[in-house]
């Protein structure tokens, strides 16, 4: 199964890869969520959901649901 | 001879883009809504050199010309359209300088649209400690316009700003990004068929809709939307718009290698510490939670002081007035028609103020947000999300923003449940009855030394109105018929300290537009209450004085006891008397008496009416000054006996108030925002059923 966001632990970082739907919100890429750019897990809410990344330099909060659907590459 | 232009301020949501607004315009500004529909429009007066005035507009926060949002699309229409009284000679986009790629998105759009625009990048006071560098020469050689650096918060770099708008003739207007790369060929089509129609422009009309609902716009634009040039599927158009982003960002990235240097070593910062407390599962809630009873707390308690003092001055205001004009009908108006009236409309404003400064601290501060993210899984559960939350807190001040606070919520079913719901949120119109209500029949006892037993009550109240909000925003989801498409996309700003001047004058500000528009409401039903309770028909109204005194002669009564009977007498068999009792029997088994059923009638229009018709009604009875509590502690149950506002008939009437739908300016908001009757019907209708058969569940139990 390939990596999403919603996968990515605590502070980890990893690189965007593609889009698993083509229903990925625009706003999100108008925030910065395009392929190449570095994406970091901030933290979780309370109950997981939803999640706090840092994208790009922006702090950003999207659902779980979301996050599966954006592909990552792993952060060398 | 002084010329004026307009100058339309644009920017990304916490950019610091109201600072710079208050900055430039300071109390020369209106609030005010776009004609038709009710997106809240700041305007504002700035100065310039050589007799120039510039008429600033600061239009809502945006991320980019995509509409997603109502506010977003009141963005493009601004931008679209030529012919309006608001289209700007100038654009101002305002950004900040840590994020400076996401703001130019939006940058390269506008100033594909051919408008000459500033880029003005804010907070340029932390560049230094961020250890950030920008070649302004080149940036502004790339973007072909002019660039300003600017600190809103350390007052820095305004008059640069004001002297580049002066000069805005001097703007290069060339586009900078080609949106046409995305998509050749079909746009090649479209200049050919609309060959003196700006290309960008065409673009946008076409996908306007295709993220958000319809919006009204100009007719040539519907020409086009109908015309052949409609052949891409949605699909497709979300497609290039995709593309366009990408491309977008191509340019926006190159630029920045060449012009911006962040030195990455210095960026530990104090948000992620800071979020680790405030967003944490159990400190993360148990801050908001105190937080909150802080709020309540203090508007409770400290508000109590100055809300006494205006409750005297105003009573013995009336009496002045009653004593020293001479007696009349005019006198009489004025001294227990106007004076009361106005008495209860001023004695608001030391709780609405407190609020709004609590409410704008939080949003000043960004904490706002982090509450949005701590409360979205609990608000999904009943077909709400994070951003219901911020409307249901603003609820707690006025339903009437709060209900305009829902326009950036993308999903129609989502934003309509929130509408419907937001007024079971305890507004402070119902505070002047909670406060006075539950003095009357709760003991001020303090429980634990710490809380006092009335203000756990009203806390209880808070609690009870947003309980409702949630469960029937449950219900709702359950049976309203509408499809969703809801995502959840927001930004977490950075903390802030916030900013005396901007919380000072959102408080001005929204205290007057509250006190002002509440205000004629509650003057207008003051008088009418007036008359009718000083009018009336018959022998027993005209006659009142000798038929009283005839009753009683045998009894010797006192002077003062004998007057207090003819009024009473008198307002009995007046106009409002006959519709009180004509009301009675629906009242009665919720434990009121028909003055009590006048004051809730009356305050379908508005609930804090319901105080200054007591008033009113007491005063009009009884001459004397004192203060409407001390007069309705005096109050006795004409049927069961004791005390008329005791605590069966107090927490009925506590959760009439709690339920009821009264308040015709929010109906009105409601039908506004939802373009339809349908919905302000049925939530009236709703809302003042539950009220009653709470009120009267309540009393028959507790009786």
């Amino acid at each position: 199964m390939e990596k999403t966001i919603a996968h990515l632990k605590r502070g980890e970082i990893a690189i965007i890869k593609s889009f698993k739907e083509t229903d990925v919100p625009l706003k999100l890429l108008e925030m910065g969520c395009l392929p190449g750019n570095l994406v970091t897990m901030m933290q979780s809410a309370p109950f997981q959901d939803p999640i706090y990344l840092n994208i790009n330099g922006t702090h950003l909060a999207i659902r779980r649901e979301t996050a599966c659907k954006i592909n990552v590459d792993p952060y060398v | 001879m002084s010329r004026s232009i307009n100058v339309s301020l644009i920017g990304n949501p916490n950019t610091g883009k109201t600072s710079l607004f208050n900055r430039l315009t300071g109390l020369n500004q209106k609030v005010g809504n776009y004609p038709g529909i009710t997106v809240e429009k700041k305007e504002g007066v700035c100065k310039l050199d050589r007799g120039l005035k510039a008429h600033i507009l600061d239009l809502p926060g945006t991320y980019s010309l995509n509409t997603s949002s109502l506010d977003e699309s009141v963005v493009v229409e601004t931008l679209l359209n030529r012919n309006s009284r608001d289209f700007p000679d100038v654009a101002v986009v305002v950004s900040d300088i840590e994020n400076i790629k996401r703001n130019l998105l939006l940058f390269t759009q506008i100033k594909d649209l051919e408008i000459p625009t500033i880029l003005a990048i804010n907070m340029a006071d932390r560049m230094q400690r961020k250890a950030i560098t920008l070649d302004i020469e080149l940036m502004e050689a790339e973007l072909n316009t002019k660039v300003v650096l600017v600190s809103a918060r350390k007052n820095q770099g305004i008059n640069d700003l004001k002297d580049a708008i002066t000069q805005y003739k001097t703007l290069n207007t060339q586009p900078c990004v080609n949106a046409s790369v995305i998509d050749p060929e079909y746009f090649a089509r479209l200049k050919k068929a609309y060959p003196h129609q700006l290309l960008y422009k065409l673009w946008l009309v076409i996908t306007q809709d295709v993220n958000f609902g319809k919006v009204e716009r100009d007719r040539d634009y519907e020409k086009l939307k109908t015309s052949s040039f409609d052949i891409k599927s949605e699909e497709d158009l979300k497609r290039l718009q995709h593309k366009e982003t990408v491309v977008r960002y191509q340019f926006i990235n190159g630029l920045l290698k060449k012009v911006l240097h962040v030195d990455t070593s210095h960026a530990k910062d104090l948000r992620s510490k800071l979020d680790r407390i405030l967003l944490h599962k159990v400190w993360g809630y148990l801050i908001f939670f105190l937080i909150l009873l802080l709020i309540f707390q203090a508007i409770y308690d400290w508000s109590s002081y100055p809300m006494d003092w205006i409750d005297e001055l105003f009573a013995s205001f009336s009496a002045i007035t009653a004593e020293s004009l001479p007696a009349g009908p005019f006198t009489s108006l004025l001294a227990e028609g106007i004076i009361p009236g106005l008495g209860g409309i001023v004695i608001f404003i030391p709780q609405i103020a407190f609020l709004f400064f609590f409410i704008a601290l939080l949003e000043e501060s960004g904490y706002m947000s982090r509450v949005v993210f701590l409360m979205d899984h609990i608000m999904k559960k009943f077909g709400l999300s994070g951003k219901s939350v911020v409307p249901l807190v603003s609820g707690t001040a006025c339903a009437i923003p709060a209900v305009m606070a829902t326009r950036n919520i993308e999903d129609w079913k989502e934003r309509l449940i929130t509408i419907l719901v937001v007024p079971f949120t305890t507004c402070s119109a119902r505070l002047p009855v909670y406060l006075i209500i539950i003095a009357l029949v709760i003991p001020d006892r303090d429980i634990w030394w710490i809380f006092n037993l009335q203000g756990l009550t009203l806390m209880l109240l808070y609690l009870l109105g947003f309980g409702a909000a949630i469960f029937s925003a449950w219900v709702l989801n359950k049976i309203l018929p509408i499809k969703r498409k809801s995502f959840f996309v927001m930004e977490m700003p950075a903390y802030k300290l916030p900013m005396f001047k901007n919380v000072g004058i959102t408080v001005v500000e929204k205290t007057k537009s509250f006190v002002l528009g509440a205000g004629k409401i509650i003057m207008a039903i003051s008088i009418v209450l007036w008359i009718l309770a000083s009018y009336g028909l018959g022998d027993q109204f005209t006659k009142a004085e000798q038929i009283v005194t005839e009753k009683y002669a045998s009894q010797n009564l006192s002077d003062k006891a004998l007057q207090q009977k003819i009024a009473s007498h008198k307002l009995e068999h007046s106009f409002i008397g006959y519709i009180g009792k004509g009301i009675e029997p629906a009242v009665r088994p919720l434990g009121y008496d028909w003055k009590i059923g006048i004051a809730i009638v009356s305050s379908f229009a508005a609930r804090e009416v319901f105080v200054g018709t007591l008033a009113t009604i007491y005063s009009v009875e009884n001459a004397e000054e004192e203060t409407i509590k001390n007069r309705m502690q005096a109050e006795t149950n004409p049927i069961l006996g004791g005390p008329l506002f005791n605590f069966a008939s107090g927490i009925s009437l506590l959760l009439f108030y709690a339920f009821a739908m009264q308040c015709m300016s929010t109906l009105a908001i409601v039908k506004r925002e939802t373009v339809s009757w349908k919905w302000p019907a049925i939530q009236f209708a709703a809302m003042t059923l539950i009220a009653y058969f709470a009120a009267l569940g309540a009393f028959q139990i507790l009786k």
